[in-house]
This record gives structure tokens, C-alpha cells and sequence, in this order.
């Protein structure tokens, strides 16, 4: 029981990073129908810039990480401008394979910049974590189930509560119609954009001190949450949160009960019941054309 | 099927000049290890690329797993050869044929899900593959690769030598994308298109459109595995990571920048994609990074890649084709009125959760007759349409077509049976030419002519003779005005030599002229015997060629009878006209 326990914590704490980083896949596809398959460079960047700030440069640890993030918000408009602006009237594909050219270029451009080997980070804490009974909660991913939590409430009251909120959603449901309501939609968007960059950024700051820093650290992790927001529900945000904190869980689970080499299939094999059984996710909508 | 075998015989001239050819340019390829291996990294690729091309560029079906494919046929020749000691090409039959089954499994996915869906069962194959590759070491050899692969003899001829080999790969290279340049032009590539540009209607239009993507994905499949065999004969080491998903999004992007409507678009794209870097390689450690930043811009500047720029300059200097022959008639018989029951439907509902979208219509459409449906705005008529073709499954009641019941039957197989439709709001395959278009019609299965490839030709000329729009046959569907597309779709229609044309809203969105047009067209229609279904709001239309109305309100049968009773009956004046009809515009 206690194993169990302790899986479900660290699954949890997986689960909250590919939450995050499916949040921000789930914001460029509602507000641009941008399917963006550089989200896991966004995450590897901010990554990186908490090396530059921290490591090498001996900022403080937190100030690094605004000072990150909010260069990864500036990032998100750039990334906006060259990869997305111009293709935008083309249709799906054309952008994403214009972000899949982004990523080889973000990739190889930090390749260049900082070289081949890994780093190791410190975590957001010294402590190492708590001990409650036989389960050992460690302190960073603690942080992440906090942070993400407070994220996530966070981005319901904006969307909820605020002009912005209903402003942004507006976007997202009918951009003409937004448009001549008289909503700035190309603000709106830039403004997605770069709240997604940011919090990739963010996610990749946090799961930093668990893997090592690498120009490849967050592929898969893109993947998988991409899968997490097919799971919850293309397109659905709390599909995303929910979808990445299952998919989280029964990896864990599943690498400690089954097999350790396959990890990385429990993920995809989900997906894949997921399609056959209930394709639109957890919380989906079923779409179907009028003739 | 039929006629692809034809086609492909008819073929065989040019692939064997092609094959001739491939083989002298391997010959000329320079003598050193670093050339040939790239050309042969080249001409591998460019085979499983030009799968891509079929199924994404063809078919219109996102598949993200081309490299999973690839090295499946590497690793069944790998395997096949080293562990059991078969013959290479042995090995490399198996691998292609578990490869295609796994392709069309892949495909049986298409039957519920599609586009990002679709693509990311597509990302899961590969994935699983990858880690299967890398963990079932007693199998695969695990992470370390297989070393050795030998290459094959060919009818006592050595393909040792890195010239021979390249020989064989280019052959092969050039079979496949004449076969894929071929395939285009035939009865399967053009369902293929129709099913990629607008499902509904490529269904309406006898299209078994998941068979059809289904089979898309089985010969992408087949094509990867192909050049994934060639290419663990020439490099003779293989390992799991050469056929990651980052290889599957390599050989995409080859595809769509060279342009994946062509084969030579693939091989285009192949080759810049593998030459690209090699040349840029005196940047030394940017030149990855430069080669990301020129996949954005050939994407910004180059919409349709490459070889669709090519082609689009070619098209335009090309638009003046002229096509002989006198006009060609298109209906021989005249058909005359009768008292059989073309279409008949008997209690027919239809309802979405409480909403009772057609509650209970009966009515018959007699042979030679023109039927009209009418009725206000939303009482029924499109549901009850897409209800008789199949793109909804009736709640209840029963639909009988030339005796037989069709009520449980797909659209494809309606159509196959002699009922073709129109749309409202026109559904064209606008990647197509309007000729195109219209053979699609003619080929549908149970058509007279749908065997026979030429003479598909002369009875789609014939439909657009009827319409008046054999001028435009090489013209792109999308160019055309509205009105002209909506001829077109006429005449896709009619060239299937359809039992009962169902004409769902003609007039809707035509100009005072084209609807002056379009009674005529009906009126000739109907001299020529056609039975026909239309649904219109135009009741000037309606009045001038309809010989029986009935009229829908609230998804029910108000009234059935001829125009002049109907139109006078008190219920229709009341739900539909409002007032009495002489003042009605």
C-alpha cells in the first residue's frame, strides 16, 4: 500500500508537468488552431536560460526563474511572428510542419550555443523532501503538484473572471465574430502564444532538476502531453490537466508493476484504447459535419 | 482494380527506359564510399517518401509513422537474412507483406478517427515500435543494431558492389515513383483524391471511402518497407534509433517541401533534404539550425513545395488543351413516365435526441417523373435527403430503390445502386480538374461504362457537354465560379447514368441568370426522361418543371399531389406561402 502510495505521489508529480506543458498545447489550439510541435522546445529553452541565469551567470535561483520566464513570454511572441503569422490563412499542416522546422532550428541553435552535454540543475529547494510514514514526498515534486495547482486556479480566474478571460475565449470561439465585436484578435493571440511559451518554459524549469538539462530533455515529454490532450479531450482544458495527471499516474504504475524498458509505451498504449474506445477523450465533444 | 492493372501494363515501355536509365546513372555516380552512400540514403528515403505521397498527398491522410514502416522492411531483411540465413529478397517479401498488414491495420483506424487523431495513433505505432526495436533484444538485437547485412545476388548477377547496389535502389526508386505517378491517373487514385478533397461527396458518388483510405495506408506501408529493406542491404548496419518518430517527422517534411501531391515532389524533397545538409556542412555546427530555419521559409514562400511551384507554372502555360469531337450526346433513351416507384419510402423518421427532424414521411417517386420536395425553412428537407443517401441512418421507417431496400445500406453502396445527389452547398473535389471530377461520376460501380477507361473519358465529356462546360474540363474545379461548380457537380451526377437525381437545393445561391440557366438545364433533364428528387425554395423553379410536389412541414407530410392541387391546398398556403401564392414573387 505504501508502494502504491508513493507511486501515486511521483505519478503525480509526472503528471503535473505533462499537465502543464498540455495546457499549453490546449491554449494555441483553441485560441489559433495551431497544433505546435515545438511546445517541448519552448520547455527546453526555458530550461537552458535558468542554466545561463543560475549556473553561469550566479543569479539568485528565483529571480533567474522570472527573469526566464519572462523572457520565454517574449519568446512566444517572436515564435508567434515567424512560425505561425505567416501561414496562418494555410490550414493545419503548413504550420505544423513550419513548427517541426522551428524545433530542428531550436534545437540545434542551443546545440551550437551551449554544446552536446547535459547539465545538472539544482531544485527549487535544498530540503530533500518529507517524510510522512513509508511514503518519501520529495520537495520538487511537491513544487510542481503546488505550482501547477496554483497555475491552474490562476488561469480559471483569468478566463473566468476577468474582460481579458472572456476576451481571449471569445477568440477562441469565433475569431470573425470576435473581430468585429471589437476584440483586438491578433493581441489576443500574441498573447496566447506567449502565455503558452512562458509556461512551457516554466514546466521545463521544474522538471529540470529531475532529468538533466539537454537539448533532446523534452521531446518526448511534448509527446506525451500531447497524448495527454488527446486523452482529456482534444482540445478541452481541464481534459489537458486531467488527461496529463492520468497519464502521469499510469506510467509511474506502470514501469514499477509491469516493465521498466517499456515506460514510455504505457503512455501510447492508453492513447491508443483511448482512440478505439472513446476517441473524443475524456472531455470531448463528439463532432460530426452537416451535409 | 481493373483498370490500375491496365494502366500498369501499359506502363511497362516507360519503366523499362526509366529502370535502363536509373541503372546508368548509378554507373555514373562517383567511385567514392561518401557519394554512394548518399545516394543511396537518397533513393531509399525518397521510395518510402514517395508513400507518403499516397496516402497523405493522394489520400489527404496525416500518417506520422512512414519511419516505423521503413524499418520494419529494414529489420525483416536484417533479421530475415542474418539470424535465418534467407535470401535478401525472400526477406525483404516477408517484411513488405508484415509491413502492409500493419499499414492497413493502421488504416482500420481511419474508420472512426481522422486528422489529428489519426496522426497521433500514427505518433503511438511509432513510438511502440521504437521501443519494441530497442527492448526485445532476443528478437531485434536490441539498442546494439544489427551488423552484417548481407547484400543479395540477382538472377547470378553480384549486387555487392556499391554501384550495383545503388543500381538497384535507383531502379527501384524510379518503378515506385512511376507506379505512384501512374496510380494518380487511375479509378483508384482518383477516389483516393475525391476522398482527401470531400468525403461526403465522394461517398455520395460510389467512393467506399474507408476501403479506400484503408488501402492508401497499406501501400504507404508497402513502400515505406521497401525502401526500409534496400536500405539495411546498403548500409549493412541497422539500428533502432535510424527509425525514430524524428526520422518519421524528417521523411514529412521531405514529402511537403518537395511536394506531396507528385511522386517527383518525394523525390525532389528527398533529395534537397539529404543533399541540403551535406552541402552546408561547411557551416560546421550551425548547419543543423539553418537547415530548421529553410524548412519555415520554403514552407512560407513555397505553400504546395517544390514541385507544385514547378507545376503550377507548367499547368498555366498549358491551359490551352482543346479537346476534338462533336458533341457528345448523353442520354440516348428517352425515358418515358410510368407508374413504377422509383424511390419509396414509408414511414422514414429521423430523430436527433428529442428533436424530430422528419417524423414519419411516406411518399414515391415515380419513374421519369420530376418529384419536388419543398417546404419552409427547416421542416426537413436536407435531413430528409441525407437520410435517403445515407450520410444519416434513419430512426425508423423503411426506404425501398428499384424494388430493393436500401435503408441499412452505406451512401457508396446507394449510389452504387443508381442514386446520385447534388449538395447545397456545393461539395467538389477542388484539387481536381473539372473533368476529373466528372469521371468520378462515370466510374461509379454499376455505371454501364465503369470498366472500360475510355469510354469513362467519352461519357464524362458527354456530361460536361450537357452542362455546357466541356471548355473548362483542365481547369481546377476551384477556379470556377459557383454557379459553374454546381454544373459541375450536375454533371458528375449525370455522368454515373443515375437512376434518380437527387438535386438538393440547385438554385441556392445562383444569380437571376444562372437560375434562368439552371430551369433549363432541368427542363431538358426532364425531356430526356431522367427521374428526378429536387428540393428547392425557388418556387418559380419548382412550378416550371415539377410534376408532382410534396410538401414537409415540421418534419411531417402536409400535402402530396399535383402542383396545382397542392400549391392551392389551405395547410401548404398557411405553413409555407403564408399568403396565397399569386402574390408570392
Amino acid at each position: 500500500m505504501s508502494n502504491f502510495l508513493q507511486l501515486l505521489f511521483n505519478g503525480l508529480g509526472i503528471g503535473a508537468i505533462y499537465a502543464l506543458v498540455s495546457l499549453g498545447f490546449v491554449l494555441l489550439i483553441r485560441a489559433a488552431s495551431v497544433v505546435n510541435f515545438g511546445q517541448g522546445e519552448f520547455s527546453m529553452l526555458g530550461a537552458y536560460l535558468l542554466v545561463v541565469f543560475f549556473n553561469i551567470f550566479g543569479i539568485n535561483y528565483y529571480v533567474s526563474m522570472a527573469l526566464s520566464i519572462v523572457i520565454m513570454a517574449g519568446f512566444g511572441v517572436i515564435f508567434a511572428y515567424t512560425t505561425y503569422w505567416p501561414l496562418r490563412f494555410r490550414g493545419g499542416l503548413p504550420v505544423i510542419i513550419s513548427t517541426i522546422g522551428a524545433s530542428i532550428f531550436l534545437e540545434n541553435l542551443v546545440l551550437v550555443l551551449y554544446g552536446p552535454s547535459s547539465v545538472q540543475i539544482d531544485g527549487l529547494f535544498d530540503a530533500d523532501g518529507i517524510q510522512i510514514g513509508d511514503v518519501f514526498l520529495a520537495t520538487q515534486y511537491l513544487s510542481i503538484i503546488v505550482i501547477a495547482t496554483i497555475l491552474v486556479v490562476l488561469q480559471y480566474l483569468v478566463f473566468e473572471k476577468t474582460l481579458l478571460g472572456k476576451k481571449l475565449q471569445a477568440t477562441s470561439q469565433d475569431k470573425e465574430m470576435a473581430s468585429l465585436l471589437g476584440i483586438p484578435v491578433v493581441f489576443m493571440i500574441l498573447i496566447t502564444f506567449a502565455y503558452s511559451s512562458a509556461m512551457g518554459g516554466l514546466a521545463g524549469m521544474l522538471v529540470a532538476p529531475l532529468l538533466f538539462v539537454s537539448v533532446n530533455m523534452a521531446g518526448i515529454i511534448a509527446l506525451k502531453a500531447f497524448a495527454a490532450n488527446i486523452i482529456g479531450g482534444y482540445g478541452s482544458i481541464p481534459g489537458a490537466i486531467l488527461g496529463g495527471l492520468a497519464l502521469g499516474v499510469i506510467e509511474t504504475m506502470g514501469a514499477s508493476y509491469i516493465s521498466v524498458p517499456y515506460k514510455d509505451a504505457f503512455a501510447f498504449a492508453m492513447l491508443l484504447l483511448f482512440l478505439m474506445v472513446r476517441p473524443q477523450g475524456l472531455f470531448g465533444e463528439k463532432i460530426s459535419e452537416k451535409a | 482494380m481493373n483498370g490500375l492493372s491496365t494502366s500498369v501494363w501499359r506502363g511497362l515501355p516507360q519503366a523499362g527506359v526509366a529502370a535502363v536509365i536509373a541503372i546508368g546513372l548509378a554507373m555514373l555516380a562517383p567511385d567514392q564510399g561518401y557519394y554512394l552512400n548518399i545516394l543511396m540514403q537518397a533513393s531509399t528515403y525518397a521510395i518510402a517518401v514517395v508513400g507518403l505521397v499516397v496516402v497523405l498527398g493522394y489520400c489527404g491522410q496525416i500518417s506520422i509513422a512512414q519511419a516505423a514502416f521503413f524499418g520494419i522492411g529494414a529489420y525483416g531483411v536484417a533479421i530475415g537474412t542474418v539470424d535465418y540465413g534467407l535470401n535478401f529478397f525472400v526477406a525483404m517479401l516477408i517484411a513488405v507483406g508484415v509491413s502492409g498488414v500493419f499499414g492497413l491495420i493502421l488504416g482500420l483506424g481511419s474508420l472512426r478517427l481522422g486528422g489529428h487523431y489519426l496522426a497521433m495513433v500514427s505518433i503511438s505505432f511509432q513510438q511502440i515500435l521504437t521501443l519494441v526495436l530497442t527492448n526485445w533484444i532476443e528478437f531485434t538485437h536490441g539498442p546494439d543494431g544489427i551488423r552484417n547485412i548481407p547484400r543479395p545476388r540477382f538472377f547470378g548477377l553480384s549486387l555487392q558492389g556499391g554501384h550495383a547496389f545503388l543500381a538497384l535502389c535507383l531502379v527501384a526508386m524510379v518503378l515506385v515513383a512511376l507506379f505512384a505517378w501512374r496510380l494518380k491517373a487511375t479509378k483508384l487514385g482518383r477516389a483516393m483524391q475525391a476522398v482527401r478533397d470531400n468525403d461526403l461527396a465522394a461517398a455520395t458518388s460510389g467512393i467506399d471511402v474507408f476501403g479506400t483510405k484503408v488501402i492508401a495506408f497499406g501501400i504507404s506501408a508497402v513502400l515505406g518497407a521497401i525502401g526500409g529493406g534496400l536500405f539495411a542491404g546498403g548500409f549493412g548496419y541497422i539500428s533502432p534509433d535510424q527509425f525514430s518518430f524524428a526520422e518519421s517527422i524528417v521523411l514529412l517534411t521531405m514529402a511537403l517541401l518537395g511536394g506531396v501531391q507528385s511522386p517527383f515532389g518525394a523525390l525532389i524533397g528527398t533529395m534537397l533534404l539529404i543533399i541540403l545538409p551535406e552541402t552546408l556542412r561547411f557551416l560546421k555546427q550551425v548547419y543543423l539550425a539553418v537547415y530548421g530555419a529553410a524548412v519555415i521559409l520554403i514552407m512560407v514562400f513555397l505553400p504546395d513545395g517544390l514541385w507544385g511551384f514547378i507545376d503550377d507554372r507548367i499547368r498555366r502555360n498549358a491551359r490551352a488543351i482543346t479537346l476534338p469531337a462533336p458533341k457528345l450526346p448523353l442520354l440516348s433513351q428517352t425515358g418515358q413516365m410510368s407508374a413504377e416507384k422509383v424511390l419509396e419510402v414509408a414511414d422514414l423518421a429521423k430523430h436527433f435526441g428529442g428533436l424530430k427532424a422528419v417524423d414519419g414521411v411516406s411518399f414515391a417517386v415515380r419513374r421519369g417523373s420530376v418529384h419536388a420536395l419543398i417546404g419552409p425553412n427547416g421542416s426537413g428537407k436536407s435531413t430528409f435527403i441525407n437520410v435517403v443517401t445515407g450520410l444519416y441512418v434513419a430512426t425508423a421507417g423503411k426506404i425501398s430503390f428499384a424494388g430493393r431496400d436500401i435503408t441499412t445500406l452505406s451512401p457508396h453502396q446507394r449510389n452504387r445502386r443508381g442514386l446520385a445527389r447534388t449538395f447545397q452547398n456545393i461539395r467538389v473535389f477542388r484539387g481536381m480538374t473539372v473533368l476529373e471530377n466528372v469521371m468520378i461520376g462515370a466510374e461509379r460501380v454499376g455505371n454501364d461504362v465503369a470498366n472500360a477507361p475510355a469510354e469513362v473519358l467519352t461519357r464524362a465529356l458527354a456530361a460536361l457537354d450537357f452542362v455546357d462546360m466541356r471548355a473548362d474540363a483542365h481547369r481546377m474545379v476551384g477556379e470556377l465560379s459557383y454557379g459553374h461548380q454546381r454544373y459541375v457537380e450536375i454533371a458528375r451526377a449525370l455522368a454515373g447514368s443515375p437512376d434518380l437525381l437527387l438535386l438538393d437545393e440547385p438554385a441556392a445561391g445562383l444569380n437571376m441568370t444562372e437560375k434562368v440557366e439552371l430551369g433549363n438545364l432541368l427542363k431538358r433533364l426532364k425531356g430526356h426522361g431522367l427521374t428526378i428528387l429536387i428540393v428547392d425554395h425557388d418556387m418559380n423553379l419548382v412550378e416550371q418543371v415539377a410534376d408532382h410536389i410534396t410538401v414537409l412541414n415540421f418534419g411531417r407530410r402536409i400535402a402530396d399531389g399535383a402542383p396545382g392541387d397542392v400549391l392551392r391546398h389551405p395547410d401548404v398556403i398557411a405553413a409555407y406561402l403564408g399568403e396565397p401564392r399569386h402574390e408570392v414573387a
